[in-house]
């Protein structure tokens, strides 16, 4: 008996180090390095101008991609349980691709196709639109590394469900739109909202493919990852943890929604 | 039904990348604005010197100018621009890094001699730096290649930089082995095998020696080596060796990106004010060797004068094109020195 009691001591022990190591201390340099010069450096790296910058480019760049994924994610979810198509296969693969691509090699894709060598060029020079090492460029590329994630979320919820009850629905007369808003997002709204949530996190944290793309410019293409990244090589090892604290709060109001959503899907599961 | 749906997505998406490129159209297309991408360890210069540029600009048109700052691995940065980045101005590591540029179009023949000093209004040069006191008693390049010694400096396929180091080496065994290059190669060989970490740019070899306290001694830039001395003045000391490289960062105007943005003269006016007097104390308060010879008199005591300094252009070397074939290609001496080990 007591054999056992330790060898569980002795398990729980080490997971309870590996956690505090791996995530706790992390955690606490962070925060710790970032209150190095006190509270009130800290606020003006906060509120420094180049900052804010990035912090709304961030905000814009997830924004954008998760509405886009959103919209298409649902789209495509629908599409590849609802209908059998020769190749469906082939495109429920291709939606997973960002999943297993390198972001940085997403990044330079992007910038051999639409920066000034790119066989696009002249199209885009004659719309005057500008992709990469512009804020357009990280916003695709956002979009781009995060496009699975929604759409993976909600494919095996809507699979479980079978059609049966929109069949139902369509044979009673109710148009599309109804059969979607009244039988078919009730069932996927916890699975939609915990995609969305991922989806988010992605985003923000985006670092390799956005790096590549995005040209480096001071207060106009720095996302929040680039600009920690840039602090850091300045040596401004204080600014770069303070500027980290901001995605690391982001990223805790994330994780709350998260286990929020997931209590809530798992209640109406039962 | 879905239509609807669909219609309103692509309304969404297309706003959306709409909305994103007006917004950069209109800051491209303004002709006050001058984006200058510059290379990692002018990040501290740029930043004085834009400062008082904006003045002088202000004073001398009145008008108020704003300038975005670019900053990254030397040979990246010349491809970023190559690639669509839109410089008004850059100011690289190497000559040959915008000669990359000047052979995409983009920059014309010539902009060597456009300003003075084959446009590198400051230069640098290569030096060691150690750790306080210096523990493994490093003088010259000869020490490098002790069994004891570890070495950190960027990979030269990929940094600026790195070619310098590597240059410099090159220098001081061509002058230790009389140009025997059997001998200089094995020089070279011994040194590279004592490099601990090989990091992809400057400013990430010296994050690996200075904050991670990797190696015994780091091949920098003196400007770099000034700048962690600043830092951390207690850790670590300069060894000036016997030999070293007169390193020329080039500057230049991208012609045809000024041309579309309107903005040549604030280009030409932002590289020429670099040689004023002014600019030039600025390069020397951030460790750059002024090319005014009397402004670098003033500042005799921060820059070490009696280092021997080959350049470039030297019959050894015989200009970067030569180096690059030689040196630094698939296969190159470079290639042969670093995997042979």
């Amino acid at each position: 008996m007591s054999k056992i009691f330790s060898v569980r001591y002795l398990l729980i022990g080490i997971s309870i180090i590996f956690i505090f190591i791996m995530l706790i201390l992390p955690l606490y340099v962070i925060i710790n390095e970032a209150f190095h010069n006190g509270f009130s450096p800290y606020f003006n790296v906060i509120s420094d101008k180049f900052t804010l910058h990035a912090l709304s480019l961030t905000l814009l760049a997830t924004g954008t991609a998760v509405l886009c994924n959103t919209i298409f994610g649902l789209f495509a979810a629908w599409a590849l349980t609802r209908f059998q198509y020769r190749h469906s296969k082939l495109l429920t693969t291709l939606i997973d691709i960002p999943f297993t691509i390198s972001p940085v090699i997403a990044g330079l894709i992007f910038s051999l196709t639409f920066g000034r060598i790119g066989w696009t060029q002249p199209i885009l020079n004659f719309f005057h639109i500008k992709i990469v090492f512009a804020v357009t460029g990280i916003i695709l590329v956002t979009i781009f590394v995060t496009l699975p994630f929604i759409a993976r979320t909600i494919m095996p919820v809507l699979h479980s469900r079978g059609t049966q009850e929109e069949e139902a629905a369509a044979l009673m007369g109710a148009s599309g739109l109804t059969i979607f808003r009244r039988i078919t997002f009730p069932h996927i709204k916890w699975a939609l909202l915990y995609g969305i949530i991922l989806c988010t996190a992605r985003a923000m944290g985006e670092f390799g493919a956005v790096s590549v793309i995005s040209g480096h410019l001071r207060g106009k293409t720095d996302t929040l990852p680039l600009l920690i990244e840039i602090l850091y090589n300045d040596f401004k090892m204080t600014d770069a943890f303070a500027v980290s604290t901001i995605l690391v709060v982001l990223a805790i109001i994330l994780l709350v929604l998260k286990n929020i959503v997931e209590y809530k899907w798992h209640q109406v599961k039962e | 039904m879905n239509k609807k749906f669909i219609l309103f997505a692509i309304f969404i998406i297309i706003s959306s990348v709409l909305a994103g490129c007006k917004s950069d159209e209109q800051s491209a297309s303004s002709n006050n604005q001058l984006i200058n991408v510059s290379y990692d360890p002018t990040r501290e210069l740029y930043a004085a010197y834009n400062a008082a540029f904006i003045k002088h600009w202000q004073e001398k048109t009145g008008q108020a100018v704003t300038i975005t700052q670019s900053h990254g691995g030397s040979g990246a940065q010349a491809r970023s621009v190559i690639e669509g980045n839109d410089a008004d101005v850059v100011t690289l590591a190497l000559e040959y890094d915008i000669t990359a540029i000047e052979k995409t179009g983009l920059i014309k023949k010539g902009w060597l001699s456009s300003f003075p000093h084959d446009s590198s209004p400051y230069t640098s040069t290569i030096v060691f730096l150690v750790r306080k006191g210096n523990p493994k008693n490093i003088k010259d390049w000869n020490d490098l290649i002790r069994p004891d010694i570890s070495i950190i400096t960027p990979n030269p396929k990929t940094s600026g930089g790195a070619r310098w180091n590597y240059l410099a080496a090159w220098a001081y065994a061509n002058n230790a082995y009389q140009g025997n290059e059997e001998q200089m190669k094995k020089y070279m060989k011994k040194l590279f095998n004592n490099v601990l970490v090989l990091d992809s740019g400057a400013r990430g070899a010296t994050t690996t020696f200075v904050e991670n306290g990797q190696g015994d001694v780091l091949l920098a830039w003196e400007n770099e080596a000034y700048l962690s001395l600043k830092e951390h003045p207690d850790e670590f000391q300069i060894v000036s060796p016997s030999i070293s490289i007169l390193a020329q960062p080039s500057v230049a105007v991208v012609d045809k990106i000024a041309d579309e943005h309107g903005t040549r003269e604030l280009a030409e006016e932002y590289l020429n004010y670099l040689y004023s007097p002014e600019a030039q104390k600025i390069a020397a308060d951030n460790f750059y060797r002024p090319t005014d010879e009397n402004i670098l008199k003033q500042y005799a005591d921060t820059f070490d004068l009696n280092i021997k300094l080959a350049t470039i252009n030297d019959p050894l070397f015989g200009g970067w094109d030569k180096v690059q074939e030689t040196h630094f290609k698939d296969g190159g001496i470079f290639d042969q020195i670093y995997q042979k080990k």
